[in-house]
């Protein structure tokens, strides 16, 4: 398996970064294993952490009185989580593995403070990271429209 | 003076030529419930005479005394002697029609429309993009892509639901997959816990799907708004408009051209459609309420 | 002008051959008829089992009904149209035609606002369909096809566009074809177009060319010039000579030709309206966003009165019904109009749901894809919609308001 550092520059989410800023980021990651039907994290626990899958499925879940309903899912070369960037940097739902997972993870909290040192770094990366909750947005609204459902309409 | 709302119609005593608005009686053969708003009609004419149908194509199925609704046929297209409709229940003539017990005679008028023109994806890639019933449309193309498997490249289907008990077709989903060749890949709006698939909108799967998108035949069918992010995803991937093929959906009362419910500007959906290129189509789903 | 026809000017209707109008493939000379000839040619076509209708007053307006004797006809009778605005007049002659486009047009004669299609009998869960082309068992003696007499040219060529609409395309409407076979067309020139005719712009009038747009059988034009009320008639079928031959219709006189031409051009001189028709699709399918669809919007009732009246719309809806038993069923075919609130209306909503976008189907469709569609305007320019719309909503404005030709301010 490729390091983290050979990874990141090949990844589409973090296509144009130059070699510094990379191993920069690589700097701040480690790979992860977790198995299915383990937490990747839980709502309400700080979020230090965000993820880029590298094999596997994680399901964004929110726990209900019955059983946890699937907002979304998260794919293989996937990122996931963005509340590492938005104060109080809490988890908003639960991340489970559906099934046994391999990630990359980053070291939010460190990112954070080397964002506020290089506001050049920080305005890359909060762009990356609008253009993902962007797409997740859309996703979401449209499937609010509930298109495929309700009967006599 | 009489006026002319009493007239009789005059000319000759009978009709000089096949009237379109004529059903033909069909009967129930078999129901089956798909989901929990959702069957599959099997249908065969009390004449004996197999209809002649296209995938794509629809009918009006007529429930007696109720009312027509334009259904598409969702069988396989090698199989004339069975007309299969899946019926959601979303109206009046709609729950009349899933109602319909084995040996209920339902009226049937058509087909009707253009078709899916699967044979154009010969040599290349194929991906199927399916919202909701639909899949039912499709089910015709994909069994004819699969009739003829050999003539095709990769055949991706991708197909979003609801939730996962609105999936239909689960026993074709998998046998599609596991034995016929074809990459099936399924999203839910939302899921339960047990789900243990993908969740999320199935334009997103676009995005992912291994396919040559430059020499592609893809076919989508949904509602309207999953159509126009589909196609766009799939144009935005490389797929040429004319190689991109939608079927379209409005009011029809009469399914042969002569009622003007279904147009969409120039087009009558039921004659020039229900399947058409994006390349005719963009310019007309991009403008509100056309 | 005696000196288009070629000759000095003092010419003897016996001895001269009269040139033949382009209209009458059967090369027959166009004939006179005075009144008497015009009952002659009413009680030949009912001699014939036609059932002849024709204008009549009724309910102050010109409207279609049977018509047995001329005094039937809407005699001495004139109209007053503009936007919104319809009345009779009496005249100071005795015209039989002269007034301009009546209420309606041919079309609720072979086009009913509601047609039973068939009837179906359900017995022991199987039901039997019983096609029929008339109503009911009412009798049909005296029925038989029917003979219209007085249709305008506006209307004529609004026929043709129905036969090529209704049946000129992937299956025809049976019905219709059944109550257009063998009908007989006696057609009428304008003598005096109506305060919102416009066919001079659309090509269709004021007076009946024949041809493939706009067929007859006969077409009279009314001559009221001091001399003689009378009216030559052109033949414009075999059917039309034949019915011509069983009445006693001397050959028209050459000056009664140039009168006849003379009404006609004089006619074209007098419409109270223009519309022009240059690039006018490509216009209206480019103009889907602009603002003047919210300004004829604020106005327009969606009341469907210009789809009633129009004499090309098309559109209707099928009514399935049964009786209480619900043993028994029939299925209507009646009028409907893209102005109804539900009328593009599929499971998840309508998609024309503000009058604004339907207002802009109607317009764009009319004038603009019904060229894609069929290969004509689908106007003939009877002016009716701007009559009878309770808004003064006048096409040939809106139509020029989208070329940007500033509009006069409105009374209301």
């Amino acid at each position: 398996m490729q390091t983290i550092a050979q990874y990141l520059p090949e990844h589409p989410f973090f296509a144009g970064l130059d070699t510094a800023t990379t191993d920069l980021l690589a700097g701040c990651a480690v790979n992860i294993h977790i198995r299915a039907d383990e937490f990747l994290f839980r709502e309400g626990t700080p979020a230090d952490h965000f993820y880029l899958l590298r094999h596997g499925r994680i399901a964004i879940e929110v726990r209900t009185p019955g059983p946890p309903m699937v907002l979304d899912t998260v794919e293989d070369g996937d990122v996931v989580g963005w509340s590492w960037v938005v104060p109080p940097y809490l988890w908003t739902f639960d991340g489970r593995a559906v099934t046994d997972t391999s990630a990359v993870a980053f070291d939010a909290a460190c990112l954070r403070g080397k964002c506020l040192v290089n506001p050049l770094l920080g305005y890359d990366l909060m762009m990356r990271f609008v253009r993902l909750m962007n797409q997740r947005l859309q996703s979401a609204r449209i499937r609010l429209i509930d298109l495929y459902g309700g009967t006599n309409g | 003076m009489g006026s002319v709302a009493d007239l009789q119609p005059g000319g000759a005593a009978t009709l000089t030529r096949p009237d379109p608005m004529l059903p033909r009686p069909c009967v129930v053969r078999r129901v089956h419930q798909d989901t929990r708003d959702t069957y599959t009609l099997e249908l065969e004419p009390t004449d004996g005479a197999p209809l002649a149908w296209l995938p794509g194509q629809f009918t009006m199925l007529h429930a007696f005394g109720v009312g027509e609704a334009p259904i598409s046929i969702s069988g396989d297209p090698s199989r004339p002697d069975r007309i299969e409709h899946t019926v959601r229940n979303v109206g009046s003539v709609t729950a009349a029609l899933v109602a319909a017990g084995p040996g209920t005679v339902l009226g049937v008028r058509g087909p009707f429309g253009t078709g899916w023109e699967v044979g154009k994806g010969r040599g290349s890639d194929v991906v199927v993009v399916a919202g909701g019933i639909g899949l039912a449309p499709l089910r015709p193309a994909i069994l004819e892509l699969i009739a003829h498997r050999a003539d095709y490249d990769r055949v991706v289907l991708l197909y979003g639901a609801r939730t996962p008990e609105d999936i239909l077709f689960t026993d074709d989903l998998r046998a599609w997959a596991e034995r016929d060749g074809i990459v099936v890949e399924v999203t839910v709006d939302n899921g339960q816990h047990a789900w243990r698939g993908r969740v999320g909108l199935v334009t997103q799967l676009v995005t992912r799907a291994g396919f040559d998108a430059a020499r592609a035949l893809a076919l989508v069918c949904g509602p309207e708004v999953m159509m126009r992010y589909a196609a766009q995803a799939l144009s935005d991937r490389g797929v040429r408009p004319e190689r991109l093929r939608l079927s379209m959906e409005r009011n029809m009362k009469c399914g042969v051209g002569l009622c003007g419910h279904c147009q969409l500007r120039e087009l009558f959906l039921c004659v020039d459609g229900p399947v058409l290129g994006y390349d005719r189509l963009a310019p007309l789903m991009s403008r509100a309420e056309l | 002008m005696a000196e288009e026809f070629g000759d000095t000017g003092s010419v003897d209707a016996k001895s001269t051959a009269p040139p033949v109008p382009q209209s009458n493939p059967q090369s027959i000379p166009p004939r006179t008829l005075d009144t008497a000839g015009l009952q002659a040619l009413i009680d030949a076509l009912a001699a014939r089992r036609y059932t002849v209708i024709g204008p009549t007053v009724s309910g102050g307006a010109i409207v279609n009904a049977p018509i047995r004797t001329i005094d039937d006809l809407p005699r001495g009778w004139g109209d007053e149209q503009d936007a919104a605005h319809y009345r009779l007049r009496r005249r100071d002659d005795d015209a039989f035609f002269g007034f301009a486009a009546g209420a309606q047009s041919a079309k609720p004669v072979f086009f009913p606002t509601d047609e039973l299609l068939w009837r179906g009998r359900r017995r022991r869960g199987e039901f039997t369909v019983e096609p029929e082309s008339d109503g009911s068992s009412a009798s049909t003696a005296g029925q038989g096809p029917y003979a219209m007499l007085g249709v305008r040219s506006c209307d004529l060529n609004a026929i043709a566009i129905h036969d090529r609409v209704l049946t000129g395309r992937v299956q025809a409407d049976a019905h219709y074809a059944a109550r257009r076979e063998d009908a007989f067309i006696v057609s009428v020139s304008c003598t005096d177009p109506g305060g919102t005719c416009f066919c001079a712009s659309m090509g269709t009038g004021p007076r009946p060319e024949g041809g493939p747009h706009a067929r007859f059988d006969l077409s009279l034009t009314e001559l009221l010039d001091g001399g003689i009320h009378r009216f030559v008639v052109e033949v414009g079928s075999e059917r039309g000579a034949e019915v011509l031959a069983d009445i006693s219709a001397p050959p028209a006189p050459i000056d009664d030709l140039a009168a006849a031409d003379e009404v006609a051009s004089s006619a074209a001189s007098r419409m109270s309206r223009t519309l022009d028709t240059d690039g006018l699709k490509e216009l209206l399918y480019a103009s889907a966003e602009s603002p003047r669809w919210d300004d004829v919007a604020s106005r327009c009732l969606a009341c469907t009165n210009c789809t009633m009246v129009c004499p090309t719309c098309f559109c209707t809806t099928v009514n399935d019904v049964a009786d209480l038993t619900g043993d028994v069923a029939e299925r209507h075919r009646v009028w409907d109009s893209c102005f109804d609130s539900d009328f593009s209306y599929i499971h998840g909503g309508t998609v024309r749901d503000s009058t604004k976008s339907r207002y802009r189907q109607w317009m764009t469709h009319k004038l603009g894809s019904w060229i894609d569609q069929f290969g004509t305007s689908g106007c003939v320019g009877c002016g009716r919609c701007i009559t009878w719309c309770p808004a003064a909503i006048d096409i040939t404005a809106e139509a020029a308001a989208l070329r940007g030709v500033p509009q006069p301010a409105r009374p209301f």
